[in-house]
């Protein structure tokens, strides 16, 4: 700039508009390092923040192999869901075994020995160590329909010839126990997806009515909300689910269930919306944006709950375990879903007797991929909820 | 204060009238009545059915009138103290409720007390050593627990109880003690057979109850108090125990609204398994075959404990703590 360029004495200068381009951090050079985070935007903070929770990081791993599998149920099941080996009944796992004699020989499974004890008039089982056949893979089993839409029989393991492959055993009909804990997940994973989403939707509609409105809306919503809290659940649970239909069909009642589980968990959830709405409507940017003259409707959608979404999943992924187990304890007493549906209560409810515990214990191994997704979805939503927050 | 009070205290009264109104139309709900089941169940086992008793009963206890009349009916008795009639067992129902009520309410304190015993300490711990080894491990324990469906976790431990310690399985008692006075040696069974139902529901909520002390504790250790007194030098424990954790404990007063109905209910499921004689499975088979007055006024019992429950926890927290008490509600 020269000095020709200023205005003679007196008069009035003129409106000056530098044409170099616009640089915030002339003063302050920012490191490639800190400028990624800087700008990152808040879906990738809570991103890395969750990354670096371990056990939180490979849950979500584990539960999106899970949901990855019941996608192929069919395909992955070496047998049908409702195959009868009859020959095979109440037969204890069996065991892989990749060497003979010292010689890799691939995956092969013994022959079964099967006798009927006369005197106490049990099966027994025991392997034929001279005897074994190869496990194949990609091969044609029984018939299925996937997804009840595409014909087909290849399965993803299959053992060759007349051997059997259980390997997890056998239940009181000869099924395959391994086969049906896939088929099982299938429903019991869906079903707390399926609550949630029922229980999210009147949690954040009622518990934002609440909350954004207040006055009486909010103190009926708070006395409702007290009535189905003083009643304990399972009884609410048992008159509900004893209302569906008899003739209704099994997949008819599975879908009541689900809906009874999301009906009944929404007031957890619409309280916490309710709080939370409460508080974030008193923030500083609530009111620049009113006074910008933003209208409720974009000021709830657009700044209120983002601000706590986040939350929401996170306590979301908490939940979801709940209605799993939900559902075992309501088909554990018989109220929850029936059989030909199978989900783990179904399985489980089978091993309710102790002697099941004494004599068939592997009728009981579908608690473990019940321990092991409850924990998964536990420390998933662990590792969200710190995460929901990146900048605490 | 007083005001307060009186304001909590009224507005129990819709309420507990809504909660009544619902748990009538829940026992109400499934189709046919107790009669109906019962006829079809004696003719089902090849037993003659007195007409003439059936109508008896079904014109004694309304069942001939509309549902909203019986409501009244029931509510109106209760008020009068009468709780009405368990069909299944023939006996008043308060009877019925009274006898298992002491069981049931020994059990729940015992489990309490073994939460308590048990979350504490480790919820401590966890606070104070956040994400160390130790942390880690008692939180994977404590799910753990959480993560086991407790009818199986039961009966897994009622078989290894027989095998190893010769438990007879099932009940809060062994046989022999059934309808005998109490003894020393009757309360030595009793607290045998009491250990596994207290560990079985205990550890289901340890879980949560570690996780929100440690929340709890946590936030209240970030606090710049906390810093000033370890800066004085207050020793450690002192530093946590005295003033931290005592604030920390907010939480845990507004839980007794929960804690009163499940001293008396005790835990169902787990109850069935081990066929124990408390409250729960009595709830539950009342409302299968449809034993309704049963059903109802045991459902309204949990109620009135439970918005009782919650009261009191207001009321506590009002008391204790002013910063609630001036803000005019409750922190959760």
């Amino acid at each position: 700039m020269s000095n020709s360029s200023l205005p003679e004495a007196g008069k009035p200068l003129g409106h000056f508009v530098s044409t170099a381009e616009f640089d915030p951090q002339s003063t302050e050079k920012l490191t490639p390092a800190q400028e990624k985070y800087y700008f990152a935007s808040q879906r990738q903070l809570i991103w890395w923040k969750f990354k670096k929770h371990r056990l939180a990081y490979y849950s979500g791993l584990f539960l999106l192999f899970c949901y990855f599998v019941i996608a192929f149920a069919e395909f992955i099941a070496p047998y049908d869901l409702s195959h009868r080996h009859i020959d095979d009944i109440y037969a204890p796992p069996q065991g892989i075994h990749f060497f003979e004699d010292g010689k890799f020989v691939g995956p092969r499974v013994y022959q079964r020995i099967k006798t009927l004890d006369m005197e106490i008039l049990k099966r027994e089982y025991s392997d034929n160590m001279t005897k074994s056949y190869p496990i194949r893979f990609l091969c044609e089993g029984d018939p299925y329909r996937f997804w009840g839409l595409i014909e087909g029989n290849t399965h993803l393991f299959c053992v060759e010839g007349k051997g059997d492959l259980f390997l997890l055993g056998t239940d009181r009909l000869g099924r395959d126990m391994f086969s049906r804990i896939i088929y099982g997940a299938r429903i019991s994973l869906t079903i707390g997806l399926i609550g949630i989403t029922v229980s999210f939707v009147l949690g954040i509609t009622i518990g934002g009515l609440a909350g954004y409105y207040g006055g009486w809306v909010d103190v009926v919503v708070q006395r409702i909300i007290e009535v189905l809290q003083s009643i304990p659940s399972i009884p609410l649970w048992m008159a509900l689910a004893a209302i569906l239909p008899v003739t209704w069909s099994p997949i008819l009642i599975y879908f009541g269930i689900t809906v009874i589980l999301g009906l009944l968990d929404w007031t957890g959830l619409a309280r916490a919306v309710r709080s939370k709405l409460l508080s974030l409507r008193e923030e500083d940017y609530v009111l620049a944006a009113q006074l910008m003259g933003a209208k409720p409707p974009r000021i709830i959608v657009r700044h209120l709950i983002p601000g706590f979404m986040s939350h929401l999943i996170a306590s979301a992924t908490i939940t979801i375990p709940a209605m799993i187990l939900g559902e075992t304890s309501l088909s554990f007493l018989g109220l929850g879903l029936r059989p030909p549906v199978t989900s783990w209560g179904v399985l489980l409810n089978e091993a309710q007797n102790i002697n099941v515990v004494v004599l068939y214990p592997w009728l009981i191994l579908p608690v473990v991929p019940v321990i092991l997704v409850i924990l998964a979805f536990n420390f998933m939503g662990d590792g969200l909820r710190d995460a929901a927050d990146p900048y605490h | 204060m007083l005001k307060y009070i009186f304001f909590r205290f009224m507005a129990m009264i819709p309420t507990l009238a809504i909660a009544s109104v619902l748990i009538f139309t829940i026992v109400e709900l499934p189709p046919g009545d107790y009669f109906e089941s019962y006829v079809a169940e004696l003719q089902a086992s090849g037993e003659t059915v007195d007409p003439e008793k059936i109508e008896y009963l079904r014109v004694e206890y309304g069942f001939d009138k509309p549902a909203w009349q019986r409501y009244f009916g029931w509510v109106w008795g209760m008020f009068h103290g009468d709780f009405g009639y368990s069909f299944e067992y023939e006996r008043p129902v308060s009877e019925l409720i009274g006898s298992r009520i002491f069981l049931t309410m020994l059990l729940s304190t015992v489990t309490i007390i073994f939460t308590w015993l048990i979350a504490f300490p480790i919820g401590i711990y966890s606070a104070t050593h956040k994400y160390s080894m130790g942390d880690y491990g008692f939180t994977f324990i404590g799910l753990l627990g959480l993560a086991i469906p407790n009818f199986l976790l039961a009966l897994v431990m009622m078989y290894f109880a027989k095998v190893w310690f010769g438990t007879s399985i099932g009940g809060l008692m062994d046989p022999e003690y059934i309808n005998e006075p109490m003894s020393l040696a009757k309360f030595g069974s009793i607290m045998e057979h009491m250990a596994i139902p207290v560990i079985v529901i205990g550890t289901s909520g340890t879980a949560a109850m570690i996780r929100r002390i440690r929340a709890n504790l946590l936030d209240e250790l970030k606090k710049q108090y906390v810093t000033t007194a370890r800066a004085k030098g207050v020793p450690p424990v002192r530093a946590v125990l005295k003033y931290p954790f005592r604030m920390s404990l907010n939480f845990f007063i507004a839980d007794i609204g929960n804690i009163l109905p499940a001293v008396v209910s005790g835990a169902e499921v787990v109850a069935i398994v081990l066929s124990l004689e408390t409250t729960g499975p009595l709830l539950i088979s009342a409302l299968q075959s449809q034993d309704m007055y049963l059903a109802g006024t045991f459902l309204m019992f949990l109620a009135v404990l439970t918005v009782i429950g919650v009261l009191v926890s207001d009321i506590l927290l009002a008391i204790l703590d002013p910063r609630i008490r001036l803000q005019g509600k409750a922190q959760k």
